[in-house]
């Protein structure tokens, strides 16, 4: 360790002299390096959509979801490492049905957004463990109707009424930010959220990638449950025809 | 002086082993001071009294009136001992409610569970019947019954029905008609002469009045039984619990009897 | 008030963890054959509970278990029992032979000595000398080999039925004559089912419907077997020892 300030990137538990924990920044790169998700508040509900790129033909297709369940009404859209994003989603299974047990009630998506904060960060702490790999996009519509939290890998969490993260949420911020959120359909959030998975796509460096949709709402009995399959059909049509037009 | 309270009311002597002589198992700290003071149900406290099921040609239909009675008192009049469980399940409840509200939370739990996985299995009646069997058995192998006969109903969405019980021995059976508690002396004959044989033709509004005339036997001879019901279908399109209801019932004849207990004039 | 009472100590109640669900089963070795059979009534005191409560299971192609008592300890031990004997299967490439079967059977159920499992069990089959067997047990696991028994509510009807019958107790051959050591597959079904029927009309608990297994051993002929009405093969390899299943109805009452 010489005086030029290197070796403070090996461990989680130790800060750079200038106040920074690199491990987490490194974290950060994992999560930018993969496909893009994208969580969408609306007015009676929410929606997830997930660019998972495909690296091998030989996958089945519908494998390797990137969109799971939480509870009943929970769901969550995990980008960077799809290990880390099970890891989670198993967590914040556990969590909801431990505060079932203790409340004898769904969770407010405040409280699993706090308490899954808490579980990232924790990860923060230590030289023996390596921070998550993934910022997490969880959503629900709860007793105080939809709700939309992302958890980045130092831990924080923040509410927003649009998400997105992994390597094209810059331009899915900007075309979200064009939306009127809250004053559109979930239905309509569908089309809006294929439309943007299919133009943040880069086809120049990425082959393949499926596009993977799921909704909470009054159309889902405020259920997490993919997209019907007719709706999810002509939402992707036209993304793609949308693209054609762009272009 | 050790204040553990593990070790409260040991001999102050071999408290400490400081050469690891006993086994782990057999130190002072892993032994259960309480054991003794652990108790378990030996009677139900806050009781339902019988549910009634049928198969019919659509499904299998289940009542259970809405009676929690007190020993003698009839003490809570607007309990549903109905369930919906997963999509294609309904399970009644008789026995003690508190061990229903714990196996309701228990079934809630495993059917987020098997959600979560959303990898396209469904938790059907057979898989819910078998679970609670294996529970209620478990439990009393640990003499600390879950003190409940319940009925387990279903219909898979192809319309393969199913109907099976199971008590807080763990005693599984199945048959076209089913009753429990009171109701498996005074409906199950009367059931049993209605349905069987016609389990593949009879509608659903025959269903209904099977049930219903059963209900309103047990209703005049079940102290324990209340004339407030519902009814519980689940057929191939799902689950349908039905609102409470009540049946006119009629007592004038009850005036003219002579001969019982005291009044004998 | 009579000076003879006595006030009463602290009453203790205890949860009963066993029920009695009826029933009767029976099996009879022949030289190369074996039949198991119950009838398929549960009952709780004068309760029929189902008419169709299977107490007799094909365990393997060479060996049928039938219990009978409590009914709860009986589906968990027969599940227990499949469960090692699939195992088993796993481990060594091959079905379990069934004196194994026996032995496997007896170290369950004295492993539950200080809390049985309420059930009488007769296993059924061919040994792997090609013989029918059949070997009874006691809820804590004492058993033997034996050819014919009888177990549950009608055991004291149908034991010494079969002990005149098959034993040929209490019979004298004609002279320069002897009873047979084993009776034709023919004669022993003739015998299981009046056996079910009269026990059927002696005891409240027995009735509904018979079930009947034969395990015929290597091959050994058919003799007729096809005739019965309603029989079915239950064999899953097709050159080895064969299972079939006859169902007939008993009386409802």
């Amino acid at each position: 360790m010489t005086s030029i300030g290197t070796g403070y990137d090996l461990s989680a538990s130790t800060y750079s002299p200038d106040g920074r924990i690199f491990q987490v920044e490194y974290a950060n790169k994992a999560v930018e390096n993969s496909g893009t998700a994208i969580g969408l508040r609306v007015k009676d509900g929410i929606v997830f959509a997930v660019e998972k790129l495909v690296h091998s033909k030989l996958l089945v297709p519908g494998a390797n979801r990137r969109i799971m369940t939480v509870d009943r009404h929970v769901g969550l859209a995990t980008a960077g490492f799809l290990a880390d994003g099970r890891t989670i989603a198993t967590r914040a299974r556990d969590e909801s049905a431990g505060y079932r047990q203790t409340y004898l009630t769904p969770p407010p998506l405040k409280t699993l957004a706090d308490r899954l904060g808490l579980y990232v960060q924790a990860y923060t702490l230590y030289s023996s463990v390596r921070p998550f790999g993934i910022s997490t996009i969880l959503g629900s519509v709860d007793k105080d109707g939809p709700q939309l939290y992302v958890i980045e890998p130092s831990g924080v969490f923040f509410g927003y009424h649009g998400a997105a993260v992994g390597k094209g949420r810059q331009l899915a911020k900007t075309e979200l930010e064009k939306i009127d959120l809250a004053n559109i359909s979930t239905r309509q959030a569908v089309k809006e959220a294929a439309r943007i998975i299919y133009l943040v796509h880069d086809d120049a460096k990425e082959k393949e990638f499926e596009l993977e949709m799921s909704w909470i709402g009054d159309e889902s009995n405020g259920l997490h449950q993919p997209v019907p399959k007719d709706l999810f059909d002509e939402a992707e049509k036209a993304a793609k025809e949308s693209l054609e037009n762009f272009e | 002086m050790d204040h553990h309270p593990m070790n409260w009311g040991r001999p102050r002597n071999d408290m400490a082993d400081p050469y690891g002589t006993y086994p782990i198992p057999q130190r002072p700290m892993n032994t259960q001071t309480f054991e003794d003071s652990v108790q378990h149900t030996q009677q139900p406290i806050v009781t339902g009294a019988s549910v009634l099921a049928i198969k019919y040609a659509n499904g299998v239909m289940l009542a259970a009136d809405n009676l929690a009675s007190y020993g003698s008192l009839a003490r809570f009049k607007d309990v549903k001992r109905v369930i919906q469980v997963g999509s294609s399940t309904i399970v009644g409840a008789s026995g003690d409610m508190s061990d229903f509200q714990y196996l309701q939370r228990e079934l809630d739990e495993l059917v987020i569970d098997e959600i979560t996985h959303s990898d396209g299995h469904n938790l059907g009646a057979k898989e819910i019947h078998e679970y609670l069997s294996n529970l209620l058995y478990a439990r009393r192998s640990k003499i600390n019954p879950l003190w409940n006969s319940l009925l387990v109903g279903g219909c898979s969405p192809e319309g393969k029905r199913f109907l099976a019980y199971v008590d807080l021995l763990g005693t599984t059976y199945s048959a076209s008609t089913l009753a429990t508690g009171y109701g498996a002396y005074i409906a199950q004959p009367l059931l049993r002469k209605a349905v069987e044989g016609r389990e593949d033709t009879l509608t659903e509004a025959e269903a209904v009045k099977i049930l219903e005339d059963s209900l309103k036997v047990l209703y005049y001879r079940d102290a324990r039984s209340l004339n407030k019901y519902q009814i519980a279908k689940v057929t191939a399109q799902g689950v349908e619990i039905s609102d409470s209801k009540s049946q006119d019932t009629t007592w004038g004849f009850a005036e003219g009897i002579r001969g019982y207990g005291a009044q004998t004039q | 008030m009579s000076d003879t009472v006595t006030l009463a100590g602290p009453q203790q109640r205890q949860f009963n963890p066993y029920s009695d669900n009826g029933g009767t089963i029976l099996a009879v070795a022949g030289a190369n054959f074996s039949v198991i059979a119950g009838d398929t009534r549960q009952s709780e005191g004068y309760n029929i509970q189902t008419r169709y409560a299977p107490k007799v299971f094909r365990l393997t192609d060479k060996a049928v278990l039938a219990v009978n008592g409590f009914a709860a300890d009986g589906n968990m031990f027969v599940k227990k029992v499949k469960q090692r004997l699939e195992w088993y299967r796993h481990a060594h490439s091959k079905d379990m032979p069934l004196r194994s079967i026996a032995r496997l059977i007896q170290s369950m159920l004295y492993g539950r000595r200080f809390f049985p499992y309420y059930v009488y069990n007769i296993l059924g089959g061919i040994e792997e000398d090609g013989s029918g067997a059949v070997y009874s047990f006691d809820p804590v696991g004492s058993y033997e080999r034996e050819t014919c028994r009888a177990a549950g509510a009608a055991q004291s009807l149908v034991q010494p039925f079969l002990d005149n019958q098959i034993y040929f107790k209490n019979q004298v051959a004609a002279p320069g004559t002897s009873h047979p050591s084993h009776l034709p597959l023919s004669d022993v079904l003739a015998l299981v089912i009046d056996s079910f029927t009269s026990a059927t009309e002696r005891h409240i608990e027995v009735g509904d419907g018979l079930e009947i297994f034969i395990v015929l051993a290597r091959g050994a002929p058919i003799h007729g077997l096809e005739a019965i009405q309603g029989i079915q093969e239950m064999t899953s390899n097709a050159e080895g020892e064969r299972v079939f299943i006859v169902r007939r109805v008993l009386k409802y009452d």
